[in-house]
């Protein structure tokens, strides 16, 4: 087990390394630089903040120092936020993210499988097709369109509910249920076909032959292997949803680390762009580690223990 | 002796986009305790569907039992609720199913697939049902219990699944125990394993066993009595003993020829039956059989023949019996040898 976990993190740190040269070098190719904006500053100016920021040193020398820091985990200062470090900025809004991402993951998971579920029960009964209505309708309309109505309904029109901003549990719930929707839906589809695979299997039907009545037969044989599937999206779902949480957290004006990253990027300010970049690089790595642990939990068949045993 | 099931014209179907399929139409046998009764007959010929309907395993829908009856020791079996079912699924009569590589489910130990039916139907406690579980791993003949019991079925082999399925259907001591097809996922070895284990614990346990199979071989190994299907009804039946050296049906002359011999020089062809069995979406009028038998008659084909008791325990559905009709020996390929039949 440690070895498996020492191997793994060995991985991760390469798959970080290429990360970052990549998007060190892309960045870089990209015709423009932090301080071109529509007024033009002054050369001597230019030259000046250049000089500070370390821009005109030769390329492959800013390189070694990014990689230098990062191993120290130092992102450098923002160049457009004169006086913040990328830490800073990473650390300010990423709570933010963190507990919305984390309320809809929750509601994803819990509501998507249920759903799921139910639809695989009532196969071809009113159930199923109440439950895949709403995945589509969940898959089809976009989070953004969602969010507004959701403003419009339960903020404007019936006051229940905060429009914006976030500053208590109730200013969460709208933007989570915006967020939610989709990977919701696509739970709830996946989790009722891998229920319906699970139900005509061969072990189904022993442990009816058993006497175990559909309940037992339903949440002690067949849910613990139909979650298979919904456990491995569980690690892209993570990363998708903390990191596309910014159209979302625009809408409802949250100062969160999805709106900071895509804000870094149209500034071209070049520290916030790798610092969120290797954030959430390192965020889906580890992601993706634990749900390979899961999976193993889940299923004893996988051994993450790795080579050897059977 | 005591007839503990009793099976009278049962007719089951099924509703399809393609119609209502006839699977099994009008199966009659008997099962007396302590005795093992062979179902044979090739795919699709209704003998699995006449097994789980004995459990009530048929979804209903798509499934509906038309006609007939079955009575387990005088009670009948399709009256009961599905509450019941369930008291007598796994503690009166029990199942194992032909591949044990999927019969068993993949996320929970082999001890707590055995425990759950003691558990459930005899009041056993958690700790009592382990223990009992290792007992019955030892009876079924699995080496170093004490720790396979904690394993999962992927570390148990084929032949070891299926022996762990033996011992989660003899869990509660039934009463009748339903093989389908127990022996048809294992290599022949294994096959012969198997076949003795079953035959050594229905010595020790008493349990009456129904087996499907369509493996001649295994039929002459392990059972009393056998009911040939085909088309979803029982074309004969009888003493292993009849059905081997007595065979009346053409389809059960048929059976035997396409089963290789080993007094034979070795180079004589196998006997396939030409044909393939009837759609059961719309079948046949008169003997599912008439369109692939050789021995056909016009009547054959409009009219089921009613069965010929040709002893006391023979039973034959043949129109060539009928004393109007002309006289046919079975063809060579048929006749059993003297030496005992072997799998």
């Amino acid at each position: 087990m440690a070895r498996y976990l020492l191997k793994r993190l060995g991985f991760i740190i390469v798959s970080l390394f290429f990360i970052v040269t990549i998007t060190f070098f892309l960045m870089q190719a990209a015709p423009g630089g932090p301080f071109a904006s529509e007024r033009k500053l002054p050369p001597v100016i230019e030259q000046q903040m250049n000089e500070q920021y370390g821009l005109d040193d030769p390329l492959y020398e800013q390189y070694f120092d990014y990689l230098v820091n990062i191993v120290q985990w130092d992102f450098g200062p923002s160049f457009k936020y004169v006086g913040q470090s990328v830490n800073d900025i990473i650390s300010r809004s990423f709570p933010y993210s963190l507990i919305l991402g984390a309320e809809a993951i929750f509601l994803a998971l819990s509501i998507g499988v249920l759903l799921g579920v139910i639809a695989a029960l009532k196969h071809n009964k009113f159930g199923d097709y109440f439950a895949m209505v709403i995945a589509v309708l969940g898959i089809s309309v976009p989070s953004f369109i969602l969010a507004s109505v959701l403003q419009y309904v339960f903020a404007v029109k019936l006051q229940m509910l905060p429009v914006a901003r976030f500053e208590s549990f109730a200013h969460t719930i709208l933007p989570a249920i915006a967020l939610a929707t989709t990977p919701l839906a696509f739970i709830a589809r996946l989790m009722r076909s891998s229920m319906l695979d699970v139900l005509h299997s061969d072990y189904i039907k022993t442990a009816k032959a058993k006497g175990l009545n559909e309940r037992v037969v339903t949440y002690r044989h067949a849910i613990r292997n139909a979650i298979l599937p919904v456990v491995s999206y569980l690690g892209p779902l993570v990363v998708a949803i903390l990191t596309g949480s910014f159209v979302i957290e625009s809408i409802f004006a949250i100062p969160g680390l999805g709106n900071e990253f895509v804000v870094s990027v149209t500034n071209r300010d070049y520290t916030v762009i790798m610092g969120t970049t290797v954030f959430f690089s390192v965020l889906l790595l580890v992601s993706i580690l634990i749900v390979d642990l899961i999976y193993g939990l889940v299923d004893p068949r996988i051994k993450v223990a790795g080579k050897g045993d059977k | 002796m005591d007839k503990i099931l009793k099976v009278n014209d049962l007719s089951v179907s099924f509703d399809t986009y393609g119609g209502e399929v006839k699977a099994v139409r009008g199966v009659t046998f008997e099962l007396d305790e302590k005795e093992t009764l062979a179902i044979v007959g090739e795919s699709g010929s209704g003998k699995s569907v006449t097994a789980q309907s004995i459990m009530r395993l048929i979804p209903t829908p798509p499934g509906k039992f038309a006609s007939g009856s079955i009575e387990f020791n005088g009670e009948s079996i399709l009256d009961k609720s599905e509450k019941q079912m369930e008291g007598i699924r796994g503690k009166d009569i029990s199942m194992i199913f032909q591949d044990p590589m999927t019969s068993l489910n993949p996320t929970m130990t082999v001890g707590k697939q055995i425990a759950e039916g003691l558990i459930k139907h005899q009041n056993m406690s958690k700790k009592e049902a382990h223990h009992r579980g290792i007992e019955l791993l030892k009876l079924v003949g699995i080496p170093n219990p004490e720790a396979r019991i904690k394993q999962y079925p992927h570390q148990f082999s084929g032949g070891m699944r299926q022996r762990a399925m033996i011992a989660i259907a003899l869990a509660c001591n039934p009463k009748i125990l339903i093989a389908d097809e127990p022996t048809t996922a294992l290599d022949v070895t294994i096959q012969a394993q198997i076949l003795d284990l079953m035959r050594d614990l229905q010595e020790q346990t008493g349990t009456a066993i129904v087996l499907i199979t369509h493996d001649l071989g295994v039929v002459a190994n392990a059972a009393h009595r056998v009911a040939v299907m085909y088309g979803g009804k029982v074309v004969e039946t009888g003493k292993v003993d009849e059905i081997f050296y007595n065979p009346k049906h053409p389809y059960t002359w048929g059976l035997l020829g396409s089963m290789p011999k080993l007094e034979g020089s070795g180079d004589e062809e196998l006997q396939a039956i030409p044909g393939s069995p009837p759609d059961l979406a719309d079948p046949p009028k008169g003997c599912p059989f008439a369109a692939r038998c050789p021995y056909a008659m016009k009547v054959c084909e409009e009219h089921m023949p009613e069965y010929t008791e040709l002893s006391d325990t023979q039973k034959t559905a043949c129109w060539l019996l009928d004393e109007r009709a002309p006289k046919v020996e079975p063809p060579e390929s048929a006749v059993v040898g003297g030496s005992k039949v072997n799998g």
